[in-house]
């Protein structure tokens, strides 16, 4: 029988991060996103590595450079208010070009706003998490299983990149409790990592970690350094899952807790007769757009199923080039499409509603 | 099993806790009324017995909770009406309460009024498949620290292990061990099992003290 165990998402985000070699955790509570800093409390001890509960967000994103720059896996994770306190630490890192996961459990906003869940941090995450022009590995898990999975694939992305990686879940993934397969992880090394800070021992020419660049012609050249790594990820590392979109007329676009929504709202459509299919990124950042180009060739209409005010919206109609109409189903504030909402969305679409 | 004025359900957090409370609390109202569940979580503003209140308040269950309790504001607040548990002696009590040693704090103010009238029992729940309480040594480890912080000593244990929705008959009866074995190294015995209704029919007669559980759905 395989060994299954049963985990709240955040605690999943927490062991998975462990066995992927993170030994050094900083954070500062947030709800819904605590029990990650609750396990790492609990566990680092035991395990030799570093829990710090620092004494704000701004703090913990700095302790994360620190250890990023000695080239171990380090992370921080939080929720909405506090992944924007951390947005100067995230513009550092990249402008250093350090390899870190950051966890969000995004709740609604703006402001302080509530503790129920959201997906309005879509455009924080995918296009601006700081100042500068930068990007992260943006990953959007579905299920408990897949919080430890990408967790694990945001540490390897990471460091073959030598950027931030980003998990950007939502207060029902990280509160869920669902059966993981832990052992089944794939667990790669870390590469080695000859620009760290680990000492020179008098043997090699020291290492400098910095992101404050006074000539612009220097920093234009890293700027475009950075984009040409960026070109590649986008080319090589995009992934997204797709579902009964085989023969499908209408695609429903949805990530994360909105995705296992969709579903079961295609699955009623399908048996009414509804060509219809869902293709759920997983990568945000870089977004699918391959799977979406491929299904211009049988797609009339697209629903982009949200928890916000629709902004995913927008890279479909960038992936799709704004050649077939896209039209939002979607909750805010802390709440959630239920699976009839989508199903009149779909039915809306498949009828030629409006656009 | 007789019983006693107050049972308290303490135990690792995302255990089972509340959601035993609820199905032992309506279990009792036919039993033993007046029955009274009071919610002293203070550590998950999710998961609350207030999610239940419709099923408690249809089968007479007073439910004492925050009115904070279940809302959006994450307010670590005890209801209250909470000192009715001690001090009204007609009531059965049922005490929902916190996750780990941080939850059981919550126990502090009524605990001497517990131990002196010493008419309670307070069962620790243990869930084999739940990552920090995987073997019996560190569920141990983690039921010490409840008795440390809430000063109530536990007097017995309730075997909640289930994998959620995908337990299996097979999952329960793979736990019995564990909880023997948990039994055997506190010296505290095993109350009773838990089953989810589902699985629960195939299982009767194959453990003793088989509970069948009613899964309490999150609303709102």
């Amino acid at each position: 029988m395989e060994k299954k165990v049963l985990m709240k998402g955040n605690e999943a985000i927490a062991e998975a991060a462990i066995r992927a070699g993170c030994r050094h955790y900083f954070g500062y509570p947030i709800t819904p996103q605590t029990e990650i800093a609750a396990y790492m409390a609990k566990r680092m001890p035991k395990i030799g590595g570093t829990f710090l509960q620092a004494e704000s967000e701004i703090a913990a994103i700095n302790m994360v450079y620190g250890v990023a720059s000695a080239g171990l896996r380090v992370m921080t994770s939080s929720s909405s208010p506090g992944v924007s306190l951390k947005g100067e630490g995230l513009s550092y890192l990249a402008g250093a070009d350090l390899p870190a996961l950051v966890v969000n459990v995004q709740r609604g906003g703006p402001g302080l706003g509530g503790i129920q869940p959201s997906q309005s941090d879509y455009f924080q995450a995918t296009r601006g998490a700081g100042h500068g022009d930068f990007r992260m590995i943006v990953l959007a898990p579905a299920s408990v299983q897949e919080m430890a999975e990408l967790t694990v694939k945001a540490f390897d992305l990471a460091d073959k990149y030598r950027m931030t990686s980003m998990l950007l879940a939502d207060g029902t993934m990280g509160q869920m409790m669902e059966p993981v397969a832990l052992d089944d992880l794939k667990i790669t090394p870390m590469p080695e990592k000859p620009w760290a800070t680990t000492g020179t021992k008098m043997e090699r020419k020291r290492n400098i970690i910095n992101s404050l660049s006074l000539v612009p012609e220097e920093l234009e050249q890293f700027n475009f350094a950075r984009y040409e790594k960026y070109a590649k990820i986008e080319r090589e590392e995009a992934r997204a899952e797709e579902y009964r979109m085989e023969d499908a007329e209408i695609c429903v676009a949805a990530f994360g807790i909105a995705s296992r929504v969709s579903r079961n709202a295609v699955d009623a459509a399908r048996e009414m007769g509804i060509k219809v299919g869902l293709i759920r990124p997983i990568t945000l950042w870089p977004y699918p757009v391959e799977a979406f180009k491929r299904s211009l060739s049988t797609v009339k209409k697209y629903v982009s199923v949200e928890l916000n005010m629709g902004q995913m919206i927008e890279d479909v109609r960038l992936a799709t080039e704004c050649r077939r109409p896209v039209t939002l189903c979607n909750r805010a504030g802390g709440m959630i499409p239920t699976p009839e909402q989508v199903l009149e969305a779909i039915k809306a679409a498949a009828n030629g509603g409006e656009n | 099993m007789k019983t006693k004025r107050i049972t308290l359900f303490v135990g690792h957090y995302g255990s089972g806790k509340t959601n035993i409370a609820v199905n032992y609390a309506l279990a009792l109202a036919k039993e033993r009324p007046p029955v009274a569940v009071a919610d002293l979580d203070i550590v998950n503003p999710y998961f609350r017995s207030k999610d239940s209140l419709a099923d408690l308040e249809a089968a007479g269950v007073r439910l004492i909770a925050s009115p904070y309790a279940g809302g959006n504001l994450d307010l670590p607040a005890l209801p209250q009406e909470m000192y009715a548990v001690t001090d009204d002696k007609t009531l059965t009590a049922v005490l929902d309460v916190g996750g780990d040693d941080r939850g059981a704090l919550a126990l502090g103010r009524l605990t001497p009024a517990i131990l002196e009238e010493n008419d309670f029992e307070c069962l620790a729940v243990v869930n084999r498949y739940r990552p920090l309480t995987g073997t019996p040594a560190e569920t141990l480890e983690v039921l010490r620290e409840i008795e440390g912080a809430g000063g109530v000593p536990i007097t017995g244990i309730v075997n909640n292990s289930n994998l959620g929705r995908e337990t299996t008959p097979a999952d329960v009866l793979a736990s019995v061990e564990y909880a023997e074995e948990v039994s055997r190294l506190s010296g505290l015995p095993v109350k009773m099992t838990t089953a989810e209704r589902g699985v629960y029919a195939s299982l009767t007669g194959k453990i003793p003290d088989l509970f069948p559980l009613d899964l309490q759905k999150k609303i709102g």
